[in-house]
């Protein structure tokens, strides 16, 4: 896309999230839509931008929405300290699965942090705090530090929306910080960044957490929205969905991530109701048909699009 | 009664022949895994799924045509290794020339679509398979009691892993295997037709893991996400191994599903779970895995 166009589009659809309440959409869907959107950016920013496959990535977001919710429930703890306090959980699990993980590279990476994230996955089957199969349920939303109450889903909605906006900066920032270009060496040759000084492991290990943490944020503010947390936020079926989503829209592109959240999760609200158990399925046979003829995304085909015109004329 | 560790000793054995059980299907599924990753760089998650078709394959067969146990020990990973076959030939063996994550993305649709229109078909509840008649029973051993049919699965799959490791590492078509995974380019040029090599490569493991299906139907409830979970802690397995060394694979396949029985006794919340951490303590002391080279 021109570097004249985007700040343009961003602008038009800044204010087309602004104006979802009054358009009439369900706000909870567009929440729900937000937070994983969010989750694919900070995978994104590990699949995409340092070229690290996770297929665990379902332990940060569970675990986040598991401590915040039940630190909301049980302890009676101020939503932002919860969100906190989420954020944190992800944070120190990322340290520990990616300081493990980073020991090995490409395909024994994915396999690692999978076998991890099971770990994670049957601790919160069987702690107490988790509630096992039925998870935490009837979490209060409580209010931003006392002093806007979030009840009402419009509150929520632009307290989600603002959140979003602010990590999306955020990921924009460090892309395009010394560090993320030293992120995309890495993924690009290995070998030469080595050679060129650069600490990769520290590298690696930074980037792990940051996507961590931030899927942890996504995580605790779903966890919220939806007032309950439940396993399949910790499944390994919520990790494949989050290695869907850039793929549909574009791995390594900045709002790719975002389009293919948008893709799945209104198939997933769509087609529930309507295809029933054939969703996961359809999920399956959509990941086959990424990967075997749409391996840019959707974002990836338009650049490339673009590319091909400016070339030509 | 004999106590270890304050334990009554008849538990700890019967736990420990339960661990030999699960540790038979790992070996058989990890070495799958192993072989199939050695030859083609692709990590087959949809290993737990052709498992589970194998399973399902002698049950449809037996409820659908009265097909019994012992033809379909036969019939079964057939039909699923020909299913294999057809994917290899349609889907991955576009993506040998690309990154192997490519591969692990494919083959996790595929074991999407498989479990999710068979829990269309079936629900999730699991369904018993019959013990065939001359396995039924039990030998009296003095200290405990072995189900005979338990003897028989580990004894198949001790006898199916070990002549697989003897065929690749020992053999002239193991030989002209490894050959292949080493420098395909350069045997072609010497007139071994390697894609034919790899597609009935990547058959027989995926009929390895049908045959490992057959063998725990009786065992185990049969439902479309048996091999889900399985598939995660097979991969686990690999990785303590060493990823591609077909001896590892077995040998750790057998020793942590005993570790796991021995869990289940002593500390049974963990036992879910020890594998992954013995996967995590591997990798900080030996990145390589027990068996691999790097």
């Amino acid at each position: 896309m021109s570097a004249r166009l985007t700040p343009i589009l961003y602008a038009v659809l800044l204010v087309l999230a602004v104006c979802v309440p009054l358009l009439g959409v369900y706000p909870v869907f567009v929440m729900q839509l937000l937070c994983f959107a969010m989750f694919a950016c900070a995978y994104n920013l590990l699949l995409g931008f340092s070229g690290m496959l996770s297929f665990g990535h379902a332990a940060f977001l569970g675990s986040a929405a598991y401590a915040t919710c039940w630190l909301v429930t049980a302890q009676h703890w101020g939503t932002v300290p919860a969100i906190l306090a989420g954020v944190a959980v992800s944070a120190i699990l990322g340290t520990i699965i990616g300081a493990i993980a980073i020991r090995r590279r490409g395909i024994y990476f994915a396999m690692i942090t999978l076998a991890l994230s099971q770990i994670v996955y049957f601790v919160c089957l069987e702690a107490k705090f988790t509630g096992g199969e039925n998870g935490i349920q009837g979490v209060p939303r409580g209010s931003v530090l006392g002093i806007v109450p979030l009840q009402s889903d419009i509150a929520m909605y632009y307290f989600v929306l603002a959140v979003f906006v602010l990590v999306f900066l955020f990921i924009y920032r460090i892309i395009h910080s010394p560090f993320g270009q030293v992120l995309k060496a890495i993924r690009d040759n290995e070998p030469r960044a080595t050679s060129l000084g650069y600490d990769i492991g520290r590298h690696k290990l930074v980037a792990f957490i940051l996507s961590a943490a931030i899927a942890g944020l996504a995580g605790s503010l779903k966890g919220l929205v939806l007032g309950f947390a439940t396993l399949s936020d910790v499944q390994q079926s919520t990790s494949g969905l989050v290695i869907l989503m850039p793929l549909i829209g574009g791995t390594g592109t900045f709002f790719g991530p975002v389009i293919g959240a948008g893709v799945i999760i209104t198939l997933q609200q769509y087609l529930s109701d309507r295809v029933g158990g054939w969703v996961t399925v359809i999920i399956g046979a959509i990941f086959v048909a990424c990967v075997m003829a749409f391996r840019r995304g959707v974002v990836g085909e338009l650049i490339a699009l673009v590319g091909r015109k400016t070339k030509t004329s | 009664m004999t106590t270890i560790f304050g334990y009554p000793l008849i538990v700890i054995l019967s736990q420990l022949m339960l661990g030999l059980v699960n540790g038979s299907f790992y070996a058989m599924l990890s070495l799958g895994v192993a072989v199939i990753f050695g030859l083609m760089g692709v990590v087959n998650f949809a290993h737990g799924a052709f498992y589970m078709l194998g399973a399902f394959g002698a049950l449809l067969g037996l409820q659908w045509f009265g097909i019994g146990y012992w033809p379909s020990l036969i019939l079964s990973p057939l039909i699923v290794g020909t299913i294999g076959i057809v994917l290899e030939r349609l889907l991955l063996r576009h993506l040998y020339k690309l990154d192997p994550l490519y591969g692990l993305l494919v083959t996790f649709g595929l074991a999407l679509v498989a479990e999710g229109s068979l829990q269309n078909y079936f629900g999730s509840s699991g369904q018993s398979y019959p013990v065939p008649s001359i396995l039924t029973g039990t030998w009296n051993l003095g200290f405990m009691i072995l189900p005979i049919y338990r003897a028989w699965v580990i004894l198949a799959s001790v006898v199916v892993s070990f002549t697989t490791w003897y065929v690749i590492e020992r053999t002239r078509l193991g030989a002209t295997l490894r050959a292949a995974t080493q420098n395909a380019p350069l045997l072609q040029a010497f007139g071994i037709n390697v894609p034919r090599m790899v597609v009935l490569t990547f058959g027989g493991g995926v009929a390895l893991a049908a045959l490992a299906g057959v063998l725990a139907a009786p065992v185990i409830q049969v439902s479309p996400l048996m091999g889900q979970s399985l598939v995660i802690v097979v991969f686990a397995v690999v990785v303590i191994g060493g990823m591609g060394s077909i001896l590892g694979s077995v040998l750790g396949g057998l020793g942590l599903g005993v570790i796991e029985g021995f869990t289940k006794v002593l500390y049974p919340e963990a036992s879910n779970i020890v594998v992954f951490v013995i996967m995590a303590i591997v990798l900080v002391v030996r990145p390589a895995g027990l068996f691999g080279k790097e």
